[in-house]
């Protein structure tokens, strides 16, 4: 499903955030991609949703390279791809159920449809009772978990996520694991980038470790 | 059918969104719509002053009255008979004779000599006939008038259709002018609904980069601003009409007064249906190409890439 191979990036400000790295996420797999912050991580999921281009090597994702994909044909590529953001990002002068709608709504899936599937995200983190509410008025956690809703509403073949239970507590933080888990064995790819190791020991799953601007591969 | 209804609710959805948000900033939207209101009612304001004048030197340039001013000589009589005759003509429609005593009654009574006049022993005025003529055009009254003038009786013809022929240039370099005014008021209407859409998307540029984040295509994220323009236009559009309505309103009694004293039946034309559509049309397709134009020139600044 995702494949570096031999990718380094250069921000223009002269930093090198990732230098020959290298690993592949087969289909159906799901990894944890570690390391301290600053360490490269949001630059390697960058990457793989074409926020970013590489400067140098290959970037495949669903076998595309990602460098000849030209600029107008970048929304396409994301519609398969489910982004958690660090920060959720989402639309407060829009419903939490429209904000969960969106991609679903620029995939234009009908009506009932979409109604289905949204609620049926929104069942899954816990928050079915706040479709009318503005993202406003919830938690920070509560947030996150609407961005989390988001990005599998209209379930992508793959997942990736920046820091997803950065603002959860611990039991919090795990279900949302477990659900990650769930997601997976449905045969959903998930990259999942997170600095909270003593949650992810609790877990035992691939992890790529960010060292440097390289990834060291620690199998499950 | 079901892409047809999708694209079809699409576009309804963008049209609604539209509405919702120019309702949601009221005075804001109201000065841009009034703005427009304004560019585009000049022009239309202009253009119906210029239909009417234009109708207006039509009708005036066959249905001039002009003057045959007798001879001393001849007596009331005489005049009598002259004017039937004249009335007879093909090409008269009425010959009214105003004889001397008449003439110096209406003098007195328009022309505010009153006093002067009463110390003159004679009456100085000759007999006059007023000769309205049968319609044709302006060549047709020059003839009528230069036979009129070559009879024995007539000591003087006063036409005075000069000024029909200068209200009607008058008309038609107006028309011209309002033409090269409808263009640069135009270009004012695409520059503005531009700069309000420009400001638009200034303001949703964290929701656009989500929208892009997320998957939504180009097109997708232009589509509601486009409808934003086309609403502003059309709005626009809508209170010009208003406007030029309520303006046309407020001249034509007046208007229908002075027609009267110039014993006319004359009317004051407004905009057609036909204008106003074009009106309200062009005012929406004004304001969605200012809106392509903005989109065009700033969409693409905002991406999270």
């Amino acid at each position: 499903m995702i494949h570096f191979e031999n990718v380094s990036k250069r921000y223009p400000a002269g930093r090198e955030a990732l230098s020959g790295v290298n690993f592949r996420l087969e289909k159906g797999e799901m990894a944890f991609l570690t390391g301290p912050s600053g360490a490269g991580k949001s630059t390697v999921l960058k990457l793989v949703a074409l926020i970013e281009r590489a400067t140098r090597g290959t970037v495949l994702v669903g076998n595309q390279n990602t460098a000849r994909i030209p600029r107008r044909r970048i929304p396409l590529f994301r519609r398969r791809i489910g982004i958690i953001f660090q920060d959720h990002k989402l639309l407060n002068d829009r419903t939490v159920f429209d904000n969960v709608a969106l991609p679903l709504m620029i995939a234009s899936h009908r009506r009932r449809e979409l109604e289905r599937r949204v609620r049926a995200a929104l069942d899954q983190v816990g928050l079915l009772e706040y479709e009318k509410h503005s993202p406003l008025s919830l938690s920070t956690g509560e947030q996150q978990r609407v961005g989390i809703a988001r990005a599998v509403a209209s379930r992508p073949e793959l997942v990736i996520a920046d820091e997803p239970t950065g603002n959860l507590d611990p039991d919090l933080s795990l279900d949302i694991m477990r659900l990650f888990e769930r997601f997976n064995k449905v045969g959903v790819t998930l990259l999942i980038a997170t600095h909270d190791l003593e949650l992810i020991d609790k877990l035992q799953h691939r992890r790529l470790r960010l060292d440097h601007g390289k990834v060291v591969d620690e199998p499950e | 059918m079901d892409s047809i209804a999708r694209y079809f609710s699409a576009h309804s959805q963008n049209l609604v969104g539209a509405l919702g948000r120019i309702s949601r900033q009221p005075l804001g939207s109201s000065m841009t719509i009034a703005v427009i209101a304004i560019a585009l009612a000049l022009p239309s304001g202009l253009h119906v002053m210029v239909n009417n004048v234009r109708i207006l030197s039509g009708s005036l340039e066959s249905a001039v009255d002009f003057t045959v001013y007798l001879d001393m000589s001849v007596d009331e009589e005489s005049a009598q008979v002259l004017a039937r005759d004249v009335e007879a003509r093909p090409d008269v429609n009425r010959a009214v004779l105003i004889d001397r005593a008449q003439a110096l009654v209406d003098f007195r009574a328009y022309s505010g000599f009153g006093e002067a006049l009463d110390t003159l022993e004679e009456n100085p005025l000759p007999h006059a006939l007023v000769v309205r003529p049968a319609g044709g055009t302006q060549g047709d009254v020059e003839a009528l008038a230069r036979d009129l003038d070559e009879m024995q009786q007539t000591a003087l013809v006063q036409l005075d259709t000069a000024w029909v022929e200068r209200l009607r240039s008058l008309a038609e370099l107006a028309n011209r002018a309002v033409g090269i005014a409808t263009v640069l008021l135009s270009l004012a209407v695409v520059v503005v609904i531009g700069n309000t859409i420009r400001l638009e998307i200034n303001n949703r540029r964290e929701e656009i980069e989500v929208i892009k984040l997320v998957g939504g295509s180009d097109g997708y994220v232009r589509r509601p601003f486009l409808y934003l323009g086309l609403c502003y236009g059309l709005g626009g559009g809508i209170v010009a009409a208003i406007t030029t309505a309520v303006g046309l309103g407020l001249i034509s009694t007046p208007a229908r007064s002075l027609a009267q004293l110039y014993d006319s039946g004359y009317r004051l034309v407004g905009l057609s249906a036909g204008q106003t559509v074009l009106l309200l049309g062009g005012g929406a397709i004004l304001g969605w190409a200012g809106a392509v134009i903005a989109t065009a020139r700033h969409l693409r600044d905002v991406d999270p890439t």
